[in-house]
């Protein structure tokens, strides 16, 4: 049974579709209207609001914890500046990723990681004897992303926080609603955005005065599916749908390293020992079984089976999490396509795939299976650069 | 819901008969369905007036419908249930969702289906404890899946040069190694850890370990402390697919519907099955069983007889030590029963409400188990080894008319009560159980009433069973409900007894198929199954 995070009361007024799902053992709302098209443009073009609580939460504090932090994670954190975040992941001891999430250094021995899954035994594992005290959060820290072209002018206008000097990827403090907020200019929209973390009392005002203020700016709240639409765009991976964290695996064929999942660059291999570290190493020197692609379909071709059938060529507009083989030129098969979406904005039919590494190169074609009028086919598609959709706004 | 079979006479068919099953329980039925479908004749004599043996449904009082013994359905095979279309003859099984543990300082822990559920329950006494949990049920799923495939198997004899047996030792051993390091190791701690030092590796939480260390110690005569439970705990995963705590399940009707429905299978391929028929011996002539003689005189031949009995009762009690010789008697006495266990049947005229969580939630639908902590079970343990029923037993309820409103007249209910301890060798000896039954009825009792208040007022009707009984009146001896304990040497090509773990006997043409033969207790059906199954590939049928 979920429980509702502590915008509940706001978001389940506005959700009148109804359309709810469980996100992590909380109540999320799919789409607030029985269709999420409308805030994946407000997303896009305007702003949207959404209640991204559920994400779990860890608070790493003590003169330590940057030396913590670097034990576990790929990726060198204690070099972060404060008020500086990173995306990062972390595996196992056998190099197989347990997660990704962002790290946000809020204090000199102060710093808050993000998750998929919950991960506060792993954390403790290797807390070893390091003078680093860690604390799940979680439940007590409210985040409404606020994501899309408009998201400056309008936390600009709700906080008092100076947001031309808040690059990508910082951090800052400030009073929204005279409530003490955390900002980050962070999201999983791979677009200009802020994440706002509060303690769950301020929740509320928060809400109401990101709303206010964001009418002006056409700020729409949004649920998962718009979400999905765009961080596919964005070519962001999925903890639970792109890979799954190792510990969860009934088989070694379902795990994956940070390297055959693109995230080679969140490797920092030359440093002092972390976990999974000679793993990567080696998997570094004999290079990845297989390779996480962005892939964009044939229009013509998949037109073409639709009009086969004497239909309109016809995609869903919801992003699919299903999944699907994917073949060589000649039939064999190479890989697996594990999400997927129609991008209203670039017009395309796009996928992330992992497939074997001779097959990674962009300009690479390859073939998808797609099933029309319950018939299957194989369609054809190209190996493209991630991200897929990119503007400017996000990192200026 | 009690379905009486013929009486023995009526209509009774002309022999001769290719087998004759000796105990109408799930595994007589179910062997007995495999010999019929295969197109043998086969009589199933069963000594009750009503079929299933130990899973069995009975109106005890009127209106109120019995798991007498047996009450919660997981590990029957799937395959069993396909092969003999157990669905259409009325197997049914509704899941329990929650396994709820009312602890002693008031407050309880209750486990789900839905995983972030059990995450939150289970972070209230530890958050590492809680995360922890789905991957020790992922380690103990692959593990079972280890198990499966013996379980699914005769057990192969490590000392026998038989090729089959060697090719069957060699498969073990290839799916051992693909288990990888890790879980090989794990798999050997398994087999020679205790329950509580197993779950100690994961967990820190005495609320957790209490009511997941006791699936270690259920029909044995030991604790959550001793050496080789740790391997039981695995053996009531094996139903766990998914890892979750939700595949235990009630059959419709009670428990004796699974047997009812094996029952009706049985017939439907052609199995003669009576009751009322109790088989005083196994008539054996020239070192080959021949048939049955009946209490009142009647013999009945059959070219082989498959006893579903345990061991002492088949050997020393209806073959007769004169046709074994004495090194087989030896083995067979040495055989451990030491039933530990009782149950108490309860009619109420309401829903029991537990004070831990008021309200007629749905954690009551489910498993409710009384094991507030390692030290509760070991104490429990403790009166037990000195040959006393322990005052504060460990106790596993379930009130199935939460689920199934076929055993109890509409607001009232029926509520399954299993206890351990209950030695069946007390100090005072086994027959002083009689005087016993009511205050270890009062200790259940008492016990229950601590976490649910209301429950004494509401008690219209209470059947005691303690392991004298149930030797009395099932032919369990020494009351243990697997037919001989789940410890490891006893088990696979130990069990019962080594050199006799593929369902033959010394004695020629007789054969076993119950619970003390591989793979064990629980209402699985594999010994019915396999039993059969050996017997026809034998060709000596």
């Amino acid at each position: 049974m979920p429980i509702p995070s502590p915008f509940h009361p706001r978001t389940s007024r506005l959700c009148t579709s109804l359309r709810w799902t469980d996100w992590a053992g909380y109540y999320s709302v799919s789409s607030y209207d029985t269709s999420h098209e409308s805030e994946y443009f407000a997303l896009r073009h305007a702003a949207g609001l959404i209640d991204v609580t559920p994400l779990f939460k860890y608070e790493i504090k003590g003169p330590e914890a940057g030396v913590f932090l670097d034990l576990v994670m790929t990726r060198e954190i204690s070099t972060l500046r404060v008020g500086q975040a990173a995306y990062t992941c972390w595996c196992d001891g056998r190099g197989k990723i347990i997660d990704d999430g962002t790290v946000l250094r809020l204090g000199r021995e102060h710093f808050r990681v993000t998750a998929a899954e919950p991960m506060l035994a792993w954390f403790s594992r290797h807390r070893r004897g390091l003078r680093v005290t860690l604390e799940d959060s979680t439940d007590r820290i409210a985040v409404a992303a606020v994501q899309g072209p408009t998201s400056r002018e309008i936390l600009g206008r709700a906080c008092d926080l100076d947001l031309d000097g808040l690059g990508y990827y910082q951090v800052g403090q400030g009073l929204l609603e005279g409530r003490e907020v955390c900002l980050s200019r962070t999201g999983y929209t791979g677009d200009l955005g802020y994440e706002v973390w509060v303690e769950n009392e301020g929740a509320l005002p928060v809400w109401d005065a990101l709303m206010a203020v964001g009418r002006a700016y056409n700020l729409q709240p949004a649920g998962l599916e718009a979400l999905d639409n765009v961080r596919l765009e964005a070519g962001y991976i999925m903890n639970g749908v792109d890979f799954f964290c190792a510990h969860q695996c009934l088989t070694e064929a379902r795990q994956s390293t940070p390297l055959e999942l693109g995230l080679g660059w969140l490797v920092d291999l030359d440093r002092e020992p972390f976990v999974g570290q000679g793993a990567l190493q080696a998997e570094k020197e004999r290079g990845p079984e297989k390779c996480l692609v962005g892939l964009e379909m044939d229009w013509e071709e998949l037109a073409a089976l639709y009009e086969k059938e004497g239909l309109p060529a016809h995609v869903p507009s919801r992003a699919w999490r299903t999944g699907g083989p994917v073949y060589n030129p000649r039939g064999r098969w190479i890989g697996k396509a594990t999400s997927g979406s129609w991008s209203p904005i670039l017009k395309k039919n796009l996928a992330l795939a992992q497939v074997e590494p001779a097959y990674s190169t962009p300009g690479t074609r390859i073939k998808l299976e797609w099933t029309v009028e319950y018939r299957r086919h194989q369609v054809a598609a190209e190996v493209v650069a991630r991200p897929f959709y990119n503007p400017e706004r996000k990192k200026a | 819901m009690t379905e009486v079979a013929p009486t023995l006479k009526d209509n009774f068919p002309s022999g001769p008969f290719d087998a004759v099953v000796v105990g109408g329980g799930h595994n007589g039925l179910v062997c007995a369905a495999y010999l019929a479908r295969a197109g043998r004749r086969v009589l199933v004599l069963e000594r009750r007036r009503v079929l299933g043996g130990a899973a069995v449904s009975e109106e005890v009082y009127p209106g109120f419908t019995y798991s007498v013994c047996s009450y919660v359905v997981s590990l029957f095979r799937p395959h069993i249930i396909r092969e003999l279309d157990l669905a259409r003859h009325g197997y049914r099984v509704i899941p329990l969702d929650c396994t709820f543990s009312p602890l002693e300082n008031g407050d309880s822990l209750a486990r789900w289906g839905d995983p972030a559920r059990t995450r939150r329950e289970i972070a209230r006494f530890s958050p590492k404890d809680a995360e922890v949990a789905p991957q020790f049920g992922l380690a103990m799923t692959k593990m079972a899946a280890f198990i499966k495939n013996i379980i699914d198997h005769p057990a192969p004899d490590p000392a026998s040069f038989d090729p089959g047996q060697l090719k069957a030792l060699w498969g073990l051993a290839k799916d051992f190694r693909e288990m990888g390091p890790d879980l090989m190791y794990l798999h050997n701690k398994l087999l020679t850890m205790s329950a509580v030092d197993f779950l100690d590796m994961w967990f820190e939480s005495d609320q957790l370990k209490g009511p997941m260390s006791v699936s270690g110690i259920i029909g044995t005569f030991l604790g959550v402390r001793s050496p080789g439970t740790a391997y039981v705990l695995l053996h009531h995963y094996m139903g766990d697919i998914d890892g979750a705590f939700r595949s235990w399940g009630l059959s419709k009707g009670g428990t004796g519907g699974v047997s009812l429905a094996v029952a009706r299978a049985a017939r439907s391929f052609g199995a003669e099955i009576r009751t009322g028929a109790p088989v005083a011996r196994i008539l054996v002539s020239h070192g080959r069983a021949s048939g049955v003689a009946l209490e009142d005189g009647w013999e009945i031949k059959a070219k082989t007889v498959v006893s579903a009995c345990d061991p002492r009762l088949t050997f020393l009690g209806l073959v007769g030590r004169e046709h074994l010789e004495e090194e087989f008697i030896e083995r067979i006495k040495r055989y451990k029963f030491r039933g530990s266990s009782g149950k108490v049947n309860l009619a109420l005229d309401r829903v029991p409400e537990f004070s831990a969580r008021p309200g007629l939630g749905e954690h009551l639908r489910g498993d409710i188990t009384i094991a507030p902590g390692v030290d509760y079970l070991e104490r429990a343990y403790d009166q037990a080894k000195y040959g006393e029923f322990s005052r504060r037993p460990f106790l596993d309820v379930v009130i199935p008319s939460l689920t199934d409103p076929t055993v109890a007249p509409p607001g009232k209910h029926v509520v399954s009560i299993f206890v351990q301890y209950a030695p069946y060798w007390l100090k005072e000896g086994p027959d002083s159980w009689p005087r016993k039954r009511e205050a270890f009825g009062d200790a259940v009792i008492d016990t229950l009433a601590e976490y649910s208040p209301n429950l004494k007022d509401s008690i219209l009707h209470r059947q005691v069973l303690t392991p004298w009984d149930l030797e009395q009146e099932f032919g369990l001896s020494e009351g243990n409900i697997f037919q001989g304990e789940l410890s490891l040497e006893q088990l696979f090509f130990l069990r019962p007894v080594a050199g006799w773990a593929r369902y033959r006997t010394p004695v020629k043409d007789l054969w076993m198929c119950g619970s003390c033969t591989h793979p064990g207790g629980g209402v699985m059906g594999s010994p019915g199954e396999l039993a059969a199954k050996t017997l026809l590939r034998s060709r000596s049928l």
